[in-house]
């Protein structure tokens, strides 16, 4: 590698890891918790069989998987305004990419919570326990654990697709280095460190799936 | 007055019914032990007893109390079932909770008793069945015979007036049987009124008072277990009786 190589990614470095720390990792985490909220009050609305909602979540769940994300960012930034609802550029892709795997999320809860034992359900109803009880004792932590792997998985492939948010203005990491090339006319070296750096938070997201599995594989396995 | 009283209990599953008209009684203090072939119908009985399945028709009068089995609401549901405990086949203990947290779980949320009283009393039923020094223990940390000690200390916790057990021995490794069988001994002398599905034959000669035998959703005989054992009425009860002296 020569010596104005490793300059320049000296040099863009900080550039890039900054709108990962300040962009990046909020949209990430922002994301996440909303397709978290949504993921589980879809399964749940789907396991109890509430007529009418269990419908509207299946459409949902139908509609965002079937429409890629990219798509989906275009709607709600270049095609929304049009009918004069306008959303800054963050606020959009925060509310694009939690309802995107809010959805994939959704099946996971849902197929979690089918995976519960029906033996468990009825051995709270016959200690006195009330649904909402059962659920929130027995069934929903029994669920999470089967569902933090898969999880993960979503939780890291939303990281990368964060990137995608580049499309509608977002300045998070993948524009920050499009930015750098732009100047440099370094493509290769530059996307590459962005790589790397992704790299990074997924393998720190990985480590911290290992630890959450060991802390609630406490009571082993079923 | 007895103090559960069944009558004309229909259940089917689709084409196939499996309860046709059963009725019985049980006074307090009664162990009844319910024999039958497979598949005759003994634990769709007692699941339709505590509402885990709906009866087709059917009385409950539970304490003078008359309830429709087909069309009890949830509330009339769980008030019953809070004087009930039931014991399964394959123990059901609640996975993500320690032996303790399982005989107290009910008691803190349903019954919204204090922790410190529900742990005082949990330590208490464990105690009972022997396992005071496995509370910390989950289910998948005990043998089979530990887990279903755990069930019946879990059922008596809420102080039931009665215990439904559905084959509580059968999943059980021919060596940890004893030690399930004799705390529900000391249960029956103790005065527990209980239900009983069981093969243990064993268990129903010596503990139970009465026994019933049950086939093709319709009970074949019943009576005291004395005279169910000694002197059967119906030919087919000799035969079922004859067929498990040869197993
Ligand atoms: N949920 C269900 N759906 C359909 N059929 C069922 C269901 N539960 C039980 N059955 C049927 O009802 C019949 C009686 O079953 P049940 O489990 O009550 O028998 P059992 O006397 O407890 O038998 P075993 O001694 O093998 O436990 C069987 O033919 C069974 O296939
Ligand atoms: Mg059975």
């Amino acid at each position: 590698m020569s010596g104005d190589t490793i300059g320049l990614l000296a040099d863009s470095f900080m550039k890039i890891l900054i709108p990962g720390l300040k962009m990046t990792i909020p949209l990430t985490v922002l994301s996440f918790s909303i397709a978290l909220f949504i993921s589980v009050l879809v399964a749940l609305i789907q396991f109890a069989d509430v007529p009418v909602l269990r419908q509207i979540c299946r459409f949902y769940i139908w509609f965002v998987r079937g429409t890629p994300l990219l798509v989906q960012l275009y709607v709600v930034f270049f095609g929304l305004p049009s009918v004069g609802i306008m959303i800054d550029a963050f606020p959009a892709a925060v509310l694009v990419l939690g309802l995107n795997e809010g959805a994939y999320c959704a099946e996971t809860v849902r197929s979690s919570l089918e995976a519960v034992p029906s033996g468990q359900f009825e051995a709270g109803l016959c200690c006195g326990m009330n649904y909402a009880q059962i659920m929130w004792h027995v069934v929903l932590p029994q669920a999470f654990r089967t569902a933090v792997p898969p999880l993960f998985n979503s939780l890291i492939s939303m990281v990368k697709n964060t990137s995608l948010a580049a499309n509608i203005t977002v300045v998070e990491m993948f524009m920050a280095t499009q930015r750098i090339v732009g100047r440099t006319y370094r493509a290769m070296p530059l996307y590459l460190e962005v790589a790397f750096i992704y790299l990074i938070f997924s393998t720190a997201l990985s480590w911290l799936q290992r630890w959450c599995e060991k802390r609630l594989n406490h009571y082993g396995g079923v | 007055m007895a103090m559960l009283e069944i009558r004309n209990i229909r259940k089917s599953f689709g084409e196939n019914t499996v309860l046709k008209d059963i009725s019985f009684g049980v006074d307090k203090g009664d162990v009844i032990s319910v024999l039958g072939p497979s598949g005759s119908g003994k634990t769709t009985l007692l699941r339709c007893m505590d509402f885990l399945e709906t009866a087709d028709s059917g009385i409950m009068v539970f304490d003078g109390e008359e309830i429709d089995l087909a069309k009890a609401s949830r509330a009339r549901q769980s008030e019953v079932r809070k004087k009930c405990g039931f014991v399964f086949q394959n123990y059901n203990l609640f996975l993500n909770k320690t032996a303790l947290d399982n005989v107290t779980l009910g008691l803190t949320s349903a019954r919204k008793i204090n922790s410190a009283e529900a742990r005082e009393r949990g330590m208490e039923m464990l105690r009972k069945v022997g396992l005071e020094r496995r509370a910390d223990r989950y289910p998948n940390q005990l043998s089979g015979g530990q887990q279903q000690r755990v069930a019946i200390a879990r059922a008596l916790a809420a102080v039931p007036e009665i215990i439904y057990f559905d084959e509580p021995t059968s999943a059980l490794d021919p060596e940890l049987i004893g030690e399930v069988l004799s705390v529900m001994r000391a249960l029956a002398e103790d005065g527990m009124t209980m239900v009983v599905v069981t093969h243990e034959m064993g268990f129903a000669r010596d503990v139970s008072s009465r026994v019933m035998l049950i086939e093709h959703g319709l009970i074949v005989e019943e009576g005291s277990a004395r005279d169910f054992f000694e002197n059967p009425r119906e030919e087919r009860t000799r035969a079922f009786l004859r067929r498990d002296q040869n197993n």
